[in-house]
């Protein structure tokens, strides 16, 4: 019988059948964090539970740790009791941690991908809701609550029913500068934010196979603004040379091992999923939101939306003309040249290196606008060292923007790191939510080019083909900085 | 039975072990519309009160941004704020409702607020999990009938809710069957503890790691080398 690729995970994995659709499915490894980790642990010990694996659970601070430079866990006073229950609770049960400063700390699914301690095939649980991000590396990845997570502490399995199953294949090339950041965008626009309620998303075809690694994070890590638990790529030979090597990944003979079985996993062809959606993704052009759900999404080309000039219920017009009065915009003004205070890179969707690296190339030997204040917040230790051996730093420091230590800052707003009520900030994060980034503050979700753009100009704007002249996601214009040098 | 705000249901069933949930059987009371989509979980509980406060504390932040405005002053016109559903023990939401994030504190703020069920067309995927692991009852119906109760229960109006027999009846008798799955059913009637459950099946799990090892030895090797 042809199975999909989350089939055959779900296969391998599940310990026993719990009946009425019910399973126990063995999970491979537990990420911890500082806001999500303290009360799974401590519900443990409070029980007088011991953990099952504590070799397979990883935790570091992310949420509630200060980003300033020359921060400690207690420059950010409430987070700082966080930090330390983090540390000591790993440090009595064996967890591995990764502390502030250290290779290895991080946001959570910017440092595991990158340390190797996600890999295909793995069944991957944190306590955020942004762990279908992992799904980019094949594997079965997706948020979890506190009860949730004590039960994977306490049993290394999950009681779960398997979720329905969506395929999103996207046709066709990406235009030159156009990211897996508008793709998603895109795709939420056209969907909605419940599109993927009680889905796995498998997003796969030609468009999506071009992508880089990085990329494939990126567009999984939406998976959960479409409603859905889980986003999968299915592993490929990009994904097997990106974990080849890395710290926590298996090595010689044993990696060749784990080669060869992901080059098994892949949905065959004659396989049914519950919904498909088709899109071309040469259409997507620079998107942006423009309201409080991150399906209010439009390119930076089009104007925004009129609630009264469309056929919608009652509640969904409430709804729009709330965000439009939160959000302080007209109805069927355009987007673009919308004054900005604050722009913000970062966050567990874009702050990896390919990310900074097409940020960088975008301000390089440029100056952020008078009244615009820019942050870059790498999104772990290791991408911040790789980052600045690459002076981009520098590039950064230079063109005006502040350069930060990981954690995930502004897009959660959970370190005391806000935008001020009323201000409007053009984010790379994901979730542009009444009070997100602080109460009052008005987020425009956009990719890391244009959050770039914009702070340059000082207004939303889309204006980076004059230094963003190759594609992000083609293999070939990358490391290649020529290419989107300065005109 | 009826349960008043904050009262926990005495259990009609024996209890089979330590609880570590509330158990839900019956409810009665106003049940307060709030009809938009996508109320996500940073509008029902912001993160900075999670970092902050204990649980206990969480019910007055509940829907924080929709019940106060910038000063902390009440909105007159927010349904919780009026008299009529102020002590509401069950919501009327829209589609989406719980979206977002994973945090485990939207489902405590609401019930440290009073709510004890929440009844939407459909739910963010963790939020409703979430819900099963601590005694609030997440019923989905279409909205057609979701507006039809709120109409029913204006002014206060009393609605049931019967997890026994899976209806709601409104005070002028109507009743409407909703579907719950029959294991998360059986969990929120008796307060079960799935960890407690689990572990009874804990040498098929050590049985599955294994053969697991022996599979895919790979997925085991989690030494690490950080230069």
């Amino acid at each position: 019988m042809s199975e999909t690729l989350l089939d055959k995970l779900w296969r391998a994995h599940a310990v026993k059948d719990l009946g009425d659709g019910w399973c126990l499915l063995h999970i491979d490894r537990q990420l911890l964090h500082d806001l999500s980790g303290p009360p799974a642990l401590h519900s443990i010990k409070a029980r007088q539970l011991e953990l099952h694996n504590p070799e397979l659970t990883f935790a570091t601070p992310d949420h509630a740790v200060s980003t300033e430079p020359g921060r400690t866990g207690l420059t950010y006073a409430p987070g700082g009791r966080l930090w330390s229950a983090l540390r000591e609770a790993t440090a009595a049960t064996g967890v591995n941690f990764f502390d502030l400063g250290r290779r290895g700390q991080g946001i959570v699914h910017v440092m595991a991908p990158e340390l190797g301690i996600v890999l295909p095939g793995l069944t991957v649980v944190c306590g955020d809701s942004h762990t279908c991000t992992n799904g980019g590396l094949g594997a079965i990845a997706f948020g979890i609550g506190t009860s949730e997570s004590a039960h994977v502490l306490a049993t290394q399995t999950l009681r779960i029913q398997k979720p329905k199953q969506m395929r999103i294949w996207c046709d066709g090339t990406l235009q030159l500068g156009i990211t897996a950041k508008d793709l998603a965008l895109h795709i939420l626009g056209k969907l909605g934010a419940a599109a993927g309620a009680g889905y796995a998303i498998e997003f796969a075809g030609p468009a999506v196979d071009a992508l880089e690694v990085e990329a494939r994070l990126t567009l999984c890590n939406l998976s959960v603004e479409l409603g859905a638990r889980f986003g999968i790529v299915a592993p490929d030979e990009r994904t097997i040379d990106y974990v080849r090597g890395r710290a926590y990944a298996p090595r010689g003979d044993e990696f060749e091992a784990a080669a060869a079985s992901w080059r098994t996993l892949n949905t065959d062809a004659s396989a049914v999923f519950d919904r498909e959606e088709r899109l071309d993704v040469s259409l997507v052009s620079p998107t942006v939101t423009w309201g409080t759900s991150p399906e209010h999404a439009i390119a930076i080309g089009d104007t925004i939306p009129d609630p009264e000039a469309m056929t919608l219920s009652d509640a969904e017009r409430l709804a729009l003309r709330s965000a439009l009065q939160y959000m302080g915009l007209e109805p069927g003004q355009r987007i673009e040249g919308t004054p900005v205070d604050r722009v913000f890179i970062g966050s567990c969707t874009n702050a990896r290196l390919s990310d900074l690296k097409l940020a960088a190339d975008v301000v390089r030997g440029r100056h952020v606008a008078r009244n615009v204040t820019a942050w870059v917040v790498p999104g772990s230790e290791m991408v911040k060292r790789d980052a600045e051996a690459l002076g981009l730093d520098v590039a950064f420091r230079e063109a005006g923007f502040s350069w930060r230590e990981p954690g995930c800052s502004m897009c959660v707003a959970a370190n005391g790191e806000q935008v001020a009520p009323g201000q409007r900030c053009v984010s790379t994060s994901n979730r542009n939510f009444v009070g997100r980034q602080g109460p009052g503050a008005r987020t425009h979700l956009a990719s890391p080019a244009v959050a770039a753009a914009t702070a340059l100009a000082g207004f939303i704007t889309a204006e980076i083909a004059a230094v963003a002249t190759g594609s992000v996601d083609d293999p070939a214009s990358r490391g290649d900085a020529g290419a989107y040098s300065a005109a | 039975m009826t349960l008043r705000r904050g009262a926990t249901p005495a259990p009609t069933r024996p209890r089979k072990r330590k609880l570590h949930m509330e158990p839900f059987i019956r409810l009665i009371g106003s049940a307060a519309p709030l009809l938009r989509p996508n109320i996500d979980t940073d509008v029902i509980i912001r993160i900075e009160r999670l970092t902050s406060l204990p649980r206990r504390e969480l019910g007055r932040y509940a829907l924080e941004a929709l019940r106060y405005d910038a000063h902390g002053r009440e909105r007159p016109d927010f349904v919780l704020n009026t008299r009529a559903f102020r002590e509401a023990v069950t919501l009327l939401a829209d589609a989406n409702f719980g979206c977002g994030s994973s945090r485990e504190g939207a489902v405590w703020a609401l019930m440290e607020a009073g709510i004890r069920c929440v009844v939407a067309p459909s739910f963010g995927d963790i939020f409703y999990n979430n819900c099963f692991q601590n005694g609030l009852l997440p019923i989905r119906l279409p909205i057609e009938t979701i507006r039809e109760l709120g109409e029913a229960c204006a002014g206060g109006r009393p609605l049931e809710v019967d997890l026994e027999t899976c209806r709601l009846k409104t005070s002028a008798g109507a009743t409407y069957r909703f579907e719950i799955d029959a294991v998360r059913r059986e969990s929120m009637l008796n307060g079960l503890d799935d960890i407690g459950l689990t572990l009874r099946d804990d040498d098929a799990i050590r049985a599955w790691q294994h053969a697991d090892r022996a599979v895919r030895p790979w997925a085991w090797s989690v030494t690490g080398v950080l230069a």
